[in-house]
This record gives C-alpha cells, sequence and structure tokens, in this order.
C-alpha cells in the first residue's frame, strides 16, 4: 500500500534517512522502533507529505505522491505533540475539519463519544492539558475512517484509561483491514498491538519483520527484550 | 482555498488588532478632512500618511499573523489539501481582511467628504500597496522559519522600501547629474511599490512637478492616463511575484 524508495532527507549537516526501502501493507501494524534522532518521524512526515525527501520517491497505492494530494484523503494522521489553533474550541476544530474534508458521509466518532469530548466542546484548545489535546488529534484521526493510520507515540501523556480505549481502537482497526503505522517507546504496547516491527537504526532499516519472527531469531520470548538484543548488535556493528 | 480564507477571517475578526488599525485610519482621516476647507489639500495629507502607515501595518500584521497561524498550518499540510491552496487561502484571508480595514478606515471618509476620481485613485492605490506588502511579507515569513527574523525582515523591506530607497534614488540623481537620467528615473520607481502607489495619485491630481523630477518627467514621458496605467500594471507585478516566490519556497517546505 506504502512503498518508499531509496528515500533519502537531510537537514542540513544532519542526514536523518540513508535510503531507505520500505513497504507497508493494508491489515498490518506495523511498529517504528529506534532510539531518538533515528529518524521514526521524519520517515512519518515524509509519507505524509509534511516534510519534502531530497531524493527517492514514495508511492501510495502504486502512484508517487510527489506533487499529489489527495491520497491523504485515505490516511488519518496523529501526531507527537498536536498544535491546533489556540483561539479555536474543541468544537470548532472538529466542524472545521469536517468542512475542509470531502468524505463526511462515513464518519466515525466513536473515539470523540468514547473520550467524550463533546462535552468540552466549548473549551478553547490553548486551556487543554496535554492528554485532552492528545485525546482530540485521535479522535481527529480517526474520525474519517481513513484506510491508513499513521500515530506518531500515540500513548504518550494519555491517561491509562485513554490509552486502553486507543489501543482497543487500533486492534479494531487491524481487524477491519485498516494499515496502522505506530512510533513507540512503550514496548508492552508494541506487544499488545504490533505484528511487524521496524528497527530504524541511524537512518537505515536495521530489522523490518513480523514479531514471530523477531522472537525467533533472537530467542527471546518478550517483544521488549528481543528488541534489546537487536538494539545491541547493531550498535557493536 | 475559499473554505480556508473563511477561517483565516474569522481567526482575524477575533483579534482587535484590525479593528485599532481601522479606528486610527478613520480617526487621522476624518480629523484631515475636517482641518481643511479643500479636500484636495486634505486628499495630499491623507497621502502622505497612507502612503506610510498602510505598507508598515500591513507588512508587520501579515507576517505576525503567518507566525501565528504556523499551528493551522500544520493541521491542515497533513490533510487532503494541496499547499497552493493553503497559502493563497491564507493570503486571501489576510487580505479580505486588510482591504475591509482600509475601506471601513479610508475608504468611508473619502466617499463621504470626497467622492471624486481622486478619491478613488487614492483608495486603489492604497488597496494595491496593501495587496503588495501582504505579498511581501508572505514571502519573509515563509522564507524565514525563524519568527524573530520574519519579522526583522518585513522591518526591513518596509524601511527600504519607503526611507532608504528614496534617498539612494537621490544620491543616484545627485552623482550623475550631468547625464540624461529621465528614463532611468523611471525604471527606478518602478522598483518600488510605495513610490508607484504616490506617482499614481500624484498623476491623478495633476500636481506631479509637486513631486519633483521623478513626477515631471513621468508626466512629460507618459502623459497622466498611461501613467496612472503603467503604474498600476507594475503595481500588479508587486503582487503577484513575492507571492509566487513565496508559493514556490512553500511548495518544498519542511513542516
Amino acid at each position: 500500500m506504502i512503498r518508499t524508495e531509496q528515500l533519502e532527507k537531510s537537514f542540513g549537516k544532519l542526514h536523518v534517512l540513508k535510503g531507505l526501502d520500505v513497504e507497508f501493507n493494508s491489515g498490518q501494524v506495523v511498529s517504528i522502533i529506534g532510539h531518538n534522532g533515528s529518524g521514526k518521524t521524519t520517515l512519518i512526515k515524509c509519507i505524509l507529505g509534511m516534510v519534502v525527501a531530497d531524493k527517492g520517491k514514495i508511492f501510495f497505492n502504486g502512484k508517487s505522491i510527489s506533487g499529489d494530494f489527495r491520497y491523504r484523503e485515505q490516511i488519518g494522521y496523529m501526531p507527537q505533540i498536536g498544535h491546533y489553533p489556540e483561539n479555536m474550541k474543541i468544537g470548532q476544530i472538529f466542524k472545521m475539519m469536517k468542512d475542509l474534508r470531502k468524505n463526511v458521509d462515513n464518519l466515525d466518532e466513536s473515539l470523540m463519544e468514547e473520550y467524550k469530548l463533546s462535552e468540552l466542546f466549548e473549551k478553547p484548545m490553548h486551556a487543554l492539558s496535554g492528554g485532552t489535546t492528545q485525546k482530540v488529534s485521535a479522535s481527529l484521526a480517526f474520525l474519517f475512517n481513513p484506510k491508513v493510520l499513521i500515530l506518531d507515540e500515540p500513548t504518550a501523556g494519555l491517561d491509562p484509561l485513554a490509552a486502553e480505549i486507543l489501543k482497543a481502537k487500533i486492534i479494531e482497526a487491524k481487524s477491519r483491514g485498516k494499515l496502522v503505522i505506530i512510533t513507540s517507546h512503550i514496548m508492552s504496547e508494541v506487544e499488545e498491538m504490533a505484528d511487524t516491527v521496524m528497527y530504524l537504526y541511524e537512518g537505515k532499516v536495521n530489522f523490518y519483520n513480523s514479531v514471530a519472527e523477531l522472537k525467533k531469531q533472537t530467542g527471546e520470548e518478550k517483544v521488549g527484550k528481543a528488541i534489546a538484543k537487536i538494539m545491541k548488535q547493531s550498535a557493536h556493528v | 482555498m475559499f473554505k480556508i480564507a473563511k477561517y483565516v477571517v474569522y481567526d482575524i475578526l477575533r483579534s482587535k488588532v484590525l479593528i485599532a488599525y481601522s479606528l486610527f485610519l478613520l480617526l487621522v482621516s476624518f480629523s484631515l478632512f475636517s482641518m481643511e476647507e479643500n479636500s484636495s489639500k486634505s486628499l495630499i495629507s491623507l497621502m502622505s500618511v497612507v502612503m506610510i502607515i498602510v505598507p508598515l501595518v500591513s507588512i508587520i500584521f501579515s507576517t505576525t499573523y503567518f507566525y501565528n497561524a504556523y499551528q493551522f498550518i500544520e493541521l491542515l499540510v497533513a490533510q487532503p489539501i494541496s499547499r497552493s491552496s493553503i497559502l493563497l487561502g491564507e493570503f486571501i484571508g489576510v487580505s479580505l481582511s486588510l482591504l475591509t480595514a482600509l475601506f471601513a478606515g479610508v475608504g468611508i471618509p473619502i466617499l463621504i467628504y470626497s467622492p471624486d476620481a481622486t478619491g478613488l485613485v487614492l483608495m486603489i492605490s492604497g488597496f494595491a500597496l496593501t495587496l503588495s506588502f501582504i505579498s511581501l511579507a508572505f514571502f519573509s515569513s515563509v522564507a524565514m522559519r525563524d519568527k524573530a527574523k520574519g519579522i526583522g525582515m518585513s522591518l526591513m523591506l518596509w524601511f527600504y522600501f519607503s526611507v532608504i530607497y528614496d534617498g539612494l534614488v537621490l544620491g543616484i540623481l545627485f552623482s550623475f547629474n550631468e547625464y540624461p537620467l529621465e528614463k532611468a528615473v523611471i525604471a527606478l520607481a518602478s522598483f518600488n511599490p510605495i513610490d508607484l502607489g504616490r506617482i499614481i495619485i500624484l498623476m491623478k491630481m495633476d500636481i506631479s512637478a509637486l513631486m519633483g523630477l521623478t513626477g515631471a518627467v513621468y508626466k512629460q514621458f507618459f502623459g497622466s492616463n498611461f501613467g496612472i496605467i503603467y503604474s498600476l500594471i507594475i503595481m500588479l507585478f508587486w503582487i503577484i511575484l513575492p507571492l509566487l516566490f513565496a508559493l514556490h519556497i512553500f511548495k518544498k517546505k519542511n513542516l
């Protein structure tokens, strides 16, 4: 569904992505892991077209995304830290997003309801706590029933209850054949949700395989330990 | 694009800055018109005010607005909306708001006290100046990632066009006064939207000689009407070109 070809990106002297070839398919829950600054968010932003790659191509359903924007109708994105117009109220944000996106007949408002956001519709965005902002971001990502969900550290800042609701939602999305791409540092979550793990190391794919294969290769029972093992190996090389 | 413009206008209307701008212009216009019996004298004074205040407010307001709307832009970029419609939507929204404020502050007094061709030309040249300085503001805000640098660049641009440029032109005229400079002067004025705006009005008022060499040469070279049309066309370039550059950078910008 999404494929990158020799993707490269530098910010000034910092070479973040060094020729990335990956493919994501529908029905997968891919967890992208890697230490801070390994290029996780940059990869996501490249797919979303928020960052323009220096070299290489990204294909969405076989079509190159460069110069295109319509493909984003099929993507729901939850940023690591949501930035919203500060003087708008929650309700206005939802109304505006519905107004700006055209496919409004197939809405999925279940997260919005479970988080009881409609009770907070009159609150301005600048008065929200980090967690509530994350709830808004998550609800917006799922709102338009997209085929692809890209979630950047989705549970960071959410309270345990809200995090559980979101995890259940992600697992449900997977069962409906959606592609979910998550970055997370919390290994227990990776274990719970992901079926595929991609380990980015210094701008390159170091490991990209199913969770079962990861466990088999490392001989570990837990995803966390298996990944730690791989991280250590790559650091030695 | 127009939906984005709509939200930009809503957003700007909520801040009081624009209302203050309108009221200030209204106060200046009414006091200038009521001080003089002769409305064309008041128009000249009003022009001097407009030529300084309008570009300054337009460029600074648009630059700060753009940086404050950064979060909104970030939100939009991940949506199925093309980058050109995002930037143009922002431009249309800011332009509509500033033009409305200018119309309320200067247009209405002109309609009351001096509803003639000269007044109309002053309005048009004020509108064109507003648009071209918004366009310049968008260019500097897109080019600079840092807010302070962006506002600094905008201030420099305004200072350059309203103060330094005229100084440079005078310097050139003094140093080369033994040569025929008429055509050079016309060319030089085209490189400054504020000069163009002033020329348009002075041409209409038939007092171009007051403006010194540039005005006289213009009058001689073009005649009034053609001069106004020429200046307006060049002014159009001053609106479109910076915006096109901004668009070009924005399409490749990392957000």
